[in-house]
């Protein structure tokens, strides 16, 4: 944020954060769904110790049991607790996702500074590859990369990695092209500062709105590819208590119990919805258009 | 216009070349060596080399690329490891069921996703908006496999109205074709109600109601014809989509399609059939956005203007 130079009527300086608080607090939804995520956060952390089951302990007493007090999601074929199970997935999906995204995101911000910056053909180049990647729906993209190195979480990131940098390549570039020309930046320019700071001092904090509410977004829907790569037997691998496996193994009991599909389902949900919410609020309160 | 769609068109053009060349490497980006990666662990020196030969892995690169240009503009893919017989006759078997599971999920969730978009647009900040859009950001926020089997749940197994697999009737696809298009029909309504209250804001818009026209007129004669024209484009390009997500849904039926016939290729490390149905999804999606392209320019005056 820019200092404040001027010292008199402090308080109604309007700066654009300022004016981004007060609009977000307005979102009433967004911040629900900001404290439901910092609680899956903290769930994240504190899972394995709250969990009242161990994820792989198995009783064989208790197979199948649907929902009861002593296990409120009920237990799954091997009679493991799946509330234990659902709760500490979050730590494996928030990590999945975030680590996905922020990958993502970073690239594509790297590459989408340079091309619009230079041009030419590494701007080209660049633009290409991204048409390429576009080229593919989104899961086909991630099912290829998968099925070149190998099922498996890691592998599950890189993908989903992979799918949203050019998402995150085009939107920076294309802020970069209109920052670009600013006074701000050929006044920059003409007192020599470096190209460096020129794109990271003073291009990216332009486009940094954007690049948030697309963040936020890409969140969810990361955590929904990887879950369907899991589902689909190319993600995590049992025992892991990753959510779209527990799902997928329930599809042999759906008949019978429909508690060990329906919990880690309604978890998913419950997250990206929570992520989603949270975009569509920032996107709102971030769109200037919108301030009447 | 013309001029226009010779451009579109040629612009495509390098994309194509990468595409094909990206999923020509893709057999060949396996780490180790990919014929061994394909006759297994247990196999002998003598296995891996027929493997070899089988894939055209032994001879070198260029010359492979060649071959397997001209194989696609023969219209030969390649044979399947898993069944032995030409890509193409797997994927020609279960092509149809998936463009019509496509179409099916495109139909009803652009239909349902403009009314419940255009609903909620013309009542802004009502209870119908929140409403729908409380809907819209669910749809997209659910997981379709987990929307699949709820509806078997309820649908097939509970109240029996529906078959929870297959592809032969009708009925089969209600339930996948409701599945894939869930999260379509979300979007579509999120985009038609950004794109009317845009339009409503027009000056046009107040002089039609000045001039005491009704509401319903002024939505759906005046607002709706011109928020379409960017919709158009969102339910194009969602078109796409549904080709990615049907790998998912279809899995969730048994349903014999394309999406699901890439994942037991992926299961059997069946690459020649891998290989082919990547490219066949992706010229699919960059043939329907260059059509997209050409629909909005068709629709949108401006652009015949410039």
């Amino acid at each position: 944020m820019a200092k404040e130079v001027i010292k008199t009527e402090k308080d109604d300086i309007k700066t654009p954060f300022k004016e981004f608080v007060r609009k977000f607090k307005k979102q009433k939804t967004a911040l629900v769904a900001m404290v439901f995520i910092l609680f899956l956060v903290i769930l994240a952390f504190i899972s394995y110790k709250i969990a009242p089951y161990g994820i792989n302990e198995y009783d064989y007493n208790a197979i199948m049991q649907g929902p009861s007090a002593a296990h409120w999601f009920g237990t799954d074929e091997f009679g493991r607790d799946l509330f234990s199970r659902v709760i500490c997935g979050t730590r494996i999906s928030l990590s999945v996702g975030l680590f996905s995204v922020t990958i993502g995101a970073v690239c594509g911000t790297i590459l989408g500074l340079l091309g619009g910056y230079y041009g030419g053909f590494l701007d080209s180049a660049i633009m290409r590859v991204c048409d390429v990647l576009f080229a593919f729906p989104g899961i086909i993209l991630a099912i290829a990369i998968v099925a070149i190195l190998g099922s498996g979480l890691g592998n599950v990131v890189i993908a989903v990695a992979v799918f949203s940098t050019p998402t995150f390549a085009r939107l920076v570039r294309s802020a970069t092209l209109s920052l670009k020309g600013s006074v701000f930046v050929q006044a920059a320019k003409s007192i020599g500062a470096s190209d460096a700071r020129i794109l990271f001092q003073h291009i990216l904090p332009g486009a940094i709105p954007n690049i948030i509410v697309q963040y936020t977004m890409s969140i969810g829907n990361s955590i929904l590819t990887a879950s369907s790569l899991s589902f689909l037997g190319m993600g995590a691998q049992p025992p892991t208590p990753e959510w779209g496996l527990l799902l997928s193994n329930g599809r042999n009991y759906m008949m019978s119990s429909v508690h060990i599909t329906l919990f880690p389902g309604l978890a998913i949900f419950l997250t990206v919805l929570a992520f989603n919410l949270l975009g569509d609020g920032l996107r709102d309160a971030l769109d200037p258009k919108l301030s009447e | 216009m013309l001029r226009y769609l010779v451009k579109r068109i040629i612009e495509v053009i390098p994309t194509l070349i990468l595409v094909v060349t990206f999923v020509f490497f893709f057999v060949r980006l396996i780490p180790g060596d990919p014929a061994q990666m394909v006759a297994g662990p247990q196999a002998t020196q003598e296995d891996i080399e027929v493997v070899r030969e089988e894939l055209g892995l032994n001879e070198p690169i260029p010359t492979q690329f060649v071959k397997y240009v001209t194989g696609l503009f023969k219209g030969d893919l390649g044979t399947s490891l898993r069944t032995k017989r030409p890509v193409t006759t797997e994927i020609s078997n279960r092509y149809a069921n998936t463009v019509r599971l496509t179409l099916l999920s495109l139909a009803w969730s652009s239909v349902v996703g403009i009314f419940l978009g255009v609903w909620s647009g013309r009542h802004r900040s009502k209870w119908q908006d929140y409403m729908g859009m409380t809907l819209a950001v669910s749809g997209i926020s659910m997981p379709s496999f987990w929307i699949g089997f709820m509806l078997i749940i309820i649908f097939a197994v509970n109240l029996g109205w529906f078959p929870t697999t297959g592809a032969d009737t009708f009925a089969s696809l209600v339930l996948p074709a409701f599945t894939l298009g869930t999260s379509v029909a979300a979007v579509v309504a999120r985009f038609t109600r950004s794109s009317l209250i845009e339009v409503l804001k027009e000056d046009y818009i107040r002089t039609a109601r000045a001039k005491g026209i009704k509401e319903k007129v002024v939505v759906w004669k005046h607002a709706f014809r011109n928020s379409m024209i960017s919709v158009v484009t969102v339910i194009g390009l969602q078109f796409g989509f549904l080709l990615g997500g049907s790998v998912v849904t279809e899995s969730v039926f048994a349903f014999p399609g394309l999406g699901s016939l890439l994942i037991e290729s992926v299961n059997y490390r069946d690459y020649p059939a891998i290989q082919s149905l990547i490219l066949i999804f992706s010229l699919h999606f960059i043939v329907i956005n260059l059509l997209v392209d050409i629909l909005y320019a068709v629709l949108n005056p401006e652009i015949k203007l410039s």
